[in-house]
């Protein structure tokens, strides 16, 4: 069921029939139809493997590790159509994954300026404006801060658009969203180290990459649950994702955790810098534009199945997908299996956190009949994910930002999944 | 145990002192004070009132020349757009169900396109332009929208008298707005 084949033909789709009756679907999907005729009649009970017969690597050979070859499939979804890739972004395969935390090979990458190289060694943050004492920080020193580890959610603030969410798979819909254990420093400890001024409303965070990105982030916010972050999922951050140190504001808008992290200027008043006016600004249609919308709203979408993927036949299937709020932890998520007449609850998979991803799960008996399945989110403040519909309603096509609604997937009665709104 | 005890309160007494605002003193020691030498070679934020703009000035003729050089392949000859953003027209359509966003019917303060252009662009060289360029670019793209005419030469002063269109049409957050 998990494949990331978008369209096949019926000879491959009776081949991958004849190998989840043998119980080998993603090789299948991998090794394709030549490949595994000789793997099934070979290496299929009552006759013992090869790879049981020979021993196998030799410790030491792959000294960081990689997955299995069969997995090569899972990787970043990199549109092919990109204008250019120095200001690009690339989106976890959502679909392909279980729990709730992303690997950081997959998780989703938004840059403006390239992805720097940078020697840790070289690397300082700058702490002034409304301060008491600026200060300068190598990476060492802030390592020496008492840590934390915390698991949020990233999001993209622009997953999806509003003009053509039409993508075929939960990756191309909403993969700008990722969820990692991160580690580092509250950033209110590191304020409270420079003595931060009343007068200081704002914090304006800089990278230092190539677009020396700029944000700005309201004082209540870091002294509520910013950090700063040296570590991912128990690595130090991938170049990618800010190495050596990144700001991060869990459920806040992608954007504004800057990464590279450079300077932290306190001020009175925010920048209105490029990024938060002409970019990350949410236009309605009678010409006026939100600024400074930060939180992402509750969301949530089924990964399995969703589409690109085929159900193998009528009968059991569980139902299963993520769920995530900024402003909070998610209450419950309802799944319709009967395109939105009626509601049943998901069982929530613990932990479940605040600002962080939400696994949900539904058994479901499918009669073999064409279906169109969803979720909604409900987060702990009440606040139940809308239709797509509705935003459209009330915020038009270019509003462009912060678009969280219920993404129903069709299924056909040969069990083949597609996005239903597109 | 009784030294951890006495040590655990005491840490506790620090954080309460240091709790009702980040005035008190470090409680760390952890970093060093960035001097005003270093805070002014780093510190390249400039307010939407064009509070700490540099020196220096540049003409939209000579922005022309610098725009031709540096900026034609990506945004098009006249600021079109490209493989880099349109940066011209569209004022008048940000209402419209057909929205052009551009600096001119965009952006709602001058002085951020000068701290835009200085800090990231061009893509492929950011910050090697000089202060002079940058304004000059500046009022070359302002001179495609219309806001500043052909003979402009801008500087600190004037980049933050120039009203831009679109100023007054930002409002707050209202979300959460579907229920």
């Amino acid at each position: 069921m998990s494949s990331t084949i978008e369209s096949r033909d019926k000879s491959a789709r009776a081949t991958r029939r004849r190998f989840l009756q043998g119980g080998g679907a993603v090789a299948g999907v991998v090794l394709g139809a030549g490949a595994s005729t000789a793997a099934e009649t070979e290496n299929l009970p009552p006759n013992i493997p090869d790879w049981m017969k020979a021993p196998g690597d030799p410790m030491g050979s792959q000294p960081y590790g990689a997955p299995s070859p069969f997995e090569k499939g899972v990787v970043k979804n990199v549109s092919k159509t990109l204008k250019q890739y120095i200001s690009a972004s690339g989106r976890t395969p959502l679909q392909e994954l279980d729990g709730i935390i992303t690997p950081n090979g997959l998780f989703y990458e938004r840059h403006h300026g390239g992805v720097p190289t940078i020697d840790p060694a070289q690397h300082r943050l700058m702490l002034h404006g409304l301060v008491e004492r600026p200060l300068i920080f190598t990476v060492d020193d802030i390592r020496r801060f008492p840590s934390e580890s915390r698991i949020h959610f990233l999001e993209c603030s622009g997953n999806p658009g509003y003009t053509k969410p039409y993508g075929k798979t939960a990756s191309d819909l909403v993969g700008l969203l990722s969820c990692a254990e991160w580690t580092g420093v509250s950033l209110k400890l590191v304020l409270q180290e420079a003595g931060l001024k009343p007068e200081a409303k704002w914090i304006i965070a800089e990278g230092a990459d190539a677009a020396a990105l700029t944000r700005s982030i309201p004082i209540e916010k870091c002294l509520e649950d910013a950090m700063l972050v040296y570590s991912q999922n128990g690595e130090r951050l991938r170049p990618q994702q800010g190495y050596p140190l990144r700001l991060l504001l869990p459920g806040f808008e992608g954007n504004m955790n800057v990464k590279w992290l450079r300077r932290l200027h306190a001020t009175a008043e925010p920048a209105y810098s490029r990024e938060e006016t002409s970019k990350y600004t949410d236009l309605l249609p009678d010409g006026t534009a939100r600024e400074f919308s930060f939180y992402m709203e509750a969301k949530s979408i089924i990964t399995r199945p969703s589409g690109g993927q085929h159900l193998s036949g009528p009968g059991f299937h569980e139902i299963t997908g993520i769920a995530w709020s900024g402003h909070g932890k998610i209450r419950r998520v309802e799944v319709s299996v009967d395109d939105g007449k009626s509601w049943q609850d998901a069982r929530l998979q613990e932990p479940v956190l605040t600002r962080a991803l939400t696994r949900f799960r539904l058994p479901w008996q499918w009669d073999g009949k064409p279906a169109v399945i969803q979720s909604r989110a409900i987060d702990e403040t009440g606040y139940v994910q809308p239709t797509f519909a509705e935003l459209l309603a009330i915020r038009g096509e270019n509003y462009f930002y912060h678009n969280n609604a219920i993404w129903p997937w069709r299924i056909a009665s040969g069990g083949e999944v597609t996005n239903a709104l597109a | 145990m009784r030294w951890r005890e006495i040590f655990g309160r005491t840490i506790i007494a620090l954080l309460c002192a240091s709790a009702n605002g980040a005035q008190a003193q470090s409680l760390y020691g952890i970093g060093r004070p960035a001097t005003a030498a270093e805070i002014a070679g780093w510190n390249i934020d400039i307010g939407r009132d064009g509070s700490n703009l540099p020196k220096g000035s540049g003409s939209v003729s000579h922005g022309r020349e610098v725009f031709a050089q540096q900026c034609a392949s990506c945004h098009g000859d006249k600021g079109e757009g490209g493989i880099g953003d349109r940066l011209v027209g569209g004022q008048g359509t940000i209402g419209t169900a057909k929205p052009i966003r551009t600096v001119g019917s965009y952006w709602p303060y001058a002085p951020t396109l000068f701290d835009y252009i200085r800090r990231a662009m061009p893509q492929n060289a950011p910050q090697s332009l000089s202060d002079d360029d940058v304004y000059a670019v500046s009022a070359y793209v302002l001179n495609l929208n219309g806001l500043v005419g052909a003979d402009a030469t801008l500087d600190a002063k004037s980049l933050a008298e120039i009203k831009m269109p679109n100023r007054d049409k930002f409002v707050g957050d209202a979300r959460p707005d579907v229920k």
